[in-house]
């Protein structure tokens, strides 16, 4: 689709308006932005109906129903979405303390070259494959769960129901709980430091001109500035915790029940759904996996909004930055 | 000092070493990774690993080779049918389209690129494993070109909106016309930011796994075309890590190794050449 | 960006023409308990006809019904007879071709415990039931003096997706134990009252194996090739056999006989020398192809299964076929078109 390409147009040759590249241009890219919309309403329609078969028979039900057996055709998501919400919580009861500190230093501590490089590491941890982190808790953490950590936790807090079940194969709820932190640590430190630099300067500056220590300055003049922020970091870390799939499948202990211990075995939806997937036995039972995806999507576009909902407010607030 | 202001400049020590600790902790992650990996693969990845095929259970030796060709298969496929969408509709986010417009793509961009990739390979499945009768590399593509393209098309957009005013201004005052700024101008401009978010997107995706569990399943020889299950690496590391055997563990050790290698030196060149802002996908 | 586009047009095709070397793809799917042997028979097979590669994926029996059902796969293999409901829902009629049979072994890791262990019945329902929860219970005591058993937890380990090899468990569980039929029952996934989950066989006897005080079912030839102990365990004679293919050979005698589509049990089989926990495994053989070159090639394998292939049973720790049951599978072969 061609038009005159004069370099330095000359009064008689600007171009008359006709059917031109530039509706060409917009069509095209339309047409792509058009496709992502299709592509996810798409997405939606086939897990719906694909789901169809369990939302009919349990309707609502299926959200709090304890039992998952296919032999009965009895499909329940409770153990599934009580394992995703336990370890998604256990992953950010560790990782958010230890992300918002290092946030901490990093913003307010570090030189701004130190802290670059660091956070560049830090970030290499988000490229690292979840089938990678899978592999290396196997070998590693478990055992070390197992013979080490679970003990010595249960030794102090043991008379806790939290702590107070069986140790078993070291493989369970804690287990990817911690597995599951250091995978969200890149987020966390991230977003956080971001909304921690944010922050003004006058801020920091008129607290210690106050006579207050940097770490007073940091909690009470910097931290409450950025807190939305920090949040989001919070809701995106959540975000990926609750669909994280390989690592947690090779750790968890693939139990289709609740347990009240740490120590003891569950089941997330992702894992269950990577387990049972390939051989559902009967078109119910694979419903009833599909609708767990379902699940999962709604409850991950819920935390993602929210996520995105306080980065961008605080990116806004913080733009004296310069 | 009264004790007040020495039980103030303890606090304030004792709490900022904790900070300093966080940091050494988390940081420390990586390198732990890195460290297993080198140790327990980096005595593995031979020519073998590289140029023969799995052999069956309780045979030793054999390699990866059938993996790593199908997992280039899939990355390769994925990256054509993802790149091209991503990058226009970066580019319509970016310099076309009216506020709704934009606000919705954006939305569903940011949606699509945050649904769990195993809910995706469920998508991929129902679309085209059952309508195909076939567990197939194309399945794997597909699945794999979803988590794609919102990466792109939004990493696109963040470097085009970069560009300054300035440069689009000259050009359109020299009589350009719209698409000839962006194709000749603006893209060019964004060329470096842009290259470098289509790496990192593909080295993300190269290393999934979930999305490949029911779509390219996996095989334990060549696959003989795209409409065939295709083994692929990260599966293979995933089926050999919870094997019982001894020798298929040394072969994940050592495929994680490679295919972490690849990975951050995916990442680390990308990040040398845009040494700004986050690669964090948001 | 044009530079890679134009580069990856042109990789695509080279890379198609190097995997698409002549070859005819079967693609099979199923069970894990048979996938060592059936793994050797198509490596095997393919070297004798490089023309035809069988591509194998062990993802279970459930795994291999389910995808037949799909038609995602050619054939299908599984350790559990198909129930008639599902095979209904097959496109096309199916047969079940006996194989192979094997035994499915306790396996377990005790600090300490060297030797066989001896379970009756009682302890190995007991331990799958929760109600023995101690390696040094009474019930496994009373059969094991002079072992030192520990006075730990038993780590239970069982399979997490749908198993022939956890079918044929449970229906052995079923015909020892009233509770354990009442409380879970005969099939491929039960409602296990205890214990963690593995994927396939080899996942079950990876957990087992790095798992201390552990105990866990799987194939025979798992076991052994990972240098895990296994249990002697008491028939329905009364009498401890040690499992061997020469058990599971005696508990196929000792059965009543086979019904005519070959879907039947051994378990828990009569006879002093027969190891309780024995099971057929089976190829689900669609009757039709579209592709008659894919029908010949079958057929071909099928062939050479029943007669060459069973020569490699015994050194992977399966047992052969029955002879004169290989005669009644090869009349099936002329039914696949």
């Amino acid at each position: 689709m061609a038009t005159p390409s004069a370099a330095v147009p000359q009064a008689s040759s600007i171009p008359k308006r006709r059917f031109g590249g530039d509706e060409v241009a917009y069509g095209i890219t339309l047409l792509f932005s058009l496709s992502i919309l299709a592509i996810t309403v798409l997405l939606v329609y086939e897990l719906w109906q694909h789901s169809a078969l369990t939302r009919d028979k349990f309707g609502l039900g299926f959200i709090g129903s304890k039992l998952w057996n296919p032999v009965t055709s009895q499909f329940g998501a409770l153990p599934f979405i009580y394992g995703t919400v336990i370890t998604s919580i256990l992953a950010l009861l560790i990782s958010v303390p230890l992300g918002v500190g290092a946030a901490i230093y990093l913003s307010e501590l570090a030189t701004s070259k130190v802290s670059n490089t660091l956070t560049f590491l830090v970030e290499l941890l988000a490229a690292v494959p979840s089938v990678i982190f899978g592999l290396l808790a196997i070998f590693t953490v478990i055992p070390l769960m197992r013979d080490y950590i679970e003990p010595a936790i249960q030794s102090i807090a043991g008379f806790l129901p939290l702590f107070s079940g069986r140790i078993g194969a070291g493989a369970g709820y804690l287990t990817a709980g911690a597995i599951l932190a250091i995978m969200t640590f890149p987020y966390i430190i991230s977003v956080s430091r971001e909304a921690l630099m944010a922050v003004p300067r006058e801020q920091r500056e008129a607290a210690l001109a106050l006579g207050a220590t940097k770490w007073e300055s940091t909690w009470d003049a910097v931290l409450p500035f950025a807190r939305l922020g920090i949040m989001g970091s919070v809701f995106l870390a959540l975000a990926r915790a609750l669909g994280e799939t390989m690592a947690v499948t090779m750790v968890i202990g693939n139990d289709r029940v609740i347990h009240t211990s740490l120590f003891a075995p569950g089941y997330t939806i992702a894992a269950v759904i990577a387990n049972e997937f390939a051989e559902a036995e009967g078109n119910m039972h694979l419903s009833a996996l599909i609708e767990l995806g379902l699940v999962l999507f709604a409850l991950t576009m819920v935390i993602n909004g929210l996520a995105q909902l306080l980065i961008i407010v605080t990116t806004k607030k913080g733009s004296a930055k310069g | 000092m009264t004790s007040r202001n020495s039980r103030r400049n303890t606090v304030n020590n004792v709490m900022l070493t904790l900070c300093g600790i966080c940091v050494f902790v988390t940081v420390s992650t990586l390198f732990v990774i890195l460290a297993y990996l080198i140790y327990n693969g980096g005595k593995s990845v031979n020519l073998d690993f590289f140029t023969k095929l799995p052999q069956p259970p309780g045979q030793l030796g054999g390699g990866m080779a059938n993996a790593i060709v199908g997992s280039a298969e899939i990355v390769l496929l994925a990256t054509m049918i993802g790149l091209p969408i991503g990058f226009f509709a970066g580019i319509y986010l970016a310099e076309f389209g009216n506020k709704t417009m934009q606000f919705l793509i954006r939305y569903t961009a940011d949606l699509l690129n945050g649904i769990p990739s195993i809910v995706i390979g469920i998508f991929a499945w129902t679309v085209i494993v059952v309508r195909t009768h076939h567990f197939s590399a194309l399945a794997g593509g597909v699945a794999l070109s979803l988590m794609l393209i919102p990466i792109t098309a939004r990493s696109t957009e963040q470097f085009l909106l970069e560009v300054p005013r300035s440069l689009r201004e000259g050009a359109l005052a020299l009589g350009a016309n719209k698409w000839r700024t962006i194709a000749t101008v603006i893209v060019p401009a964004a060329g470096k930011g842009i290259m470098t978010g289509m790496i990192l997107g593909v080295a993300r995706i190269s290393g999934e796994t979930a999305p490949l569990l029911f779509t390219s399943l996996n095989n334990q020889f060549w696959s003989t075309g795209l409409s065939e299950p295709t083994a692929s690496l990260p599966v293979m590391i995933y089926n050999d890590a919870i094997a019982p055997y001894d020798d298929l563990h040394r072969q994940a050790w050592a495929a994680g190794l490679v295919l972490l290698g690849l990975v951050l030196l995916a990442n680390i060149a990308a990040r040398m050449v845009i040494s700004r802002g986050t690669s964090l996908p948001r | 960006m044009k530079k890679s586009v134009v580069m990856g047009l042109t990789v695509l095709p080279a890379l198609f023409a190097v995997s698409a070397m002549g070859a005819q793809t079967i693609n099979a799917a199923g069970a894990t308990f048979p996938a060592p042997i059936y793994q050797k028979w198509f490596a095997e097979y393919k070297t004798a006809h490089p023309d035809v590669q069988i591509n194998y994926q062990p993802i279970g029996s459930s795994g291999g019904i389910r995808q037949l059902i799909e038609g995602t796969i050619d054939f299908g293999a599984s350790d559990m007879p198909v129930a008639d409901d599902q095979l209904k829902q097959m496109k096309v009629r199916t047969l079940h071709f006996p194989t192979v049979m094997g035994a499915i072994v306790l396996t377990y890791n005790v600090p300490g415990v060297t030797g066989a262990l001896k379970l009756t019945p009682e302890a190995i329902s007991g331990i799958y039931l929760g109600t023995i929860a101690k390696w040094d219970d009474a019930a496994i005591k009373g059969a094991n003096p002079g072992v030192k058993l520990p006075s730990k937890e038993i780590e239970v380990v069982h399979r997490s997706d749908g198993s022939g090899t956890t079918f044929v468990f449970a229906d052995y569980l079923s015909k020892i134990s009233a509770d354990w039929k009442s409380k879970a029952g005969t099939n491929a996934s039960p409602s296990w009252p205890v214990g963690l989950g593995g994927k396939g066989n080899d996942g079950v006897a990876g957990l087992v194996k790095q798992t201390p005080n552990s105990i866990g079912y799987v194939e025979l030839f798992y076991a052994l090739q990972n240098k895990m102990a296994f249990a002697d365990i008491k028939n329905a004679a009364g009498k401890f056999v040690t499992p061997s293919l020469e058990g599971v050979t005696a508990a196929a005698a000792g059965s009543k006989d086979l019904p005519e589509d070959f879907r039947g049990s051994i378990n828990n089989a009569p006879g002093a020398a027969s190891y309780p926990i024995s099971t057929f495994t089976y190829l689900l053989i669609p009757t039709e192809y579209k592709d008659a070159t894919k029908a010949a090639a079958i057929k071909g394998f099928l062939t050479w299964m029943l007669t060459t292939g069973q020569k490699d049973a015994q050194g992977l720790s399966y047992a052969p076929l029955p002879k004169n049951l290989v005669a009644k599978v090869q009349k099936q072969l002329a039914q696949i078109k």
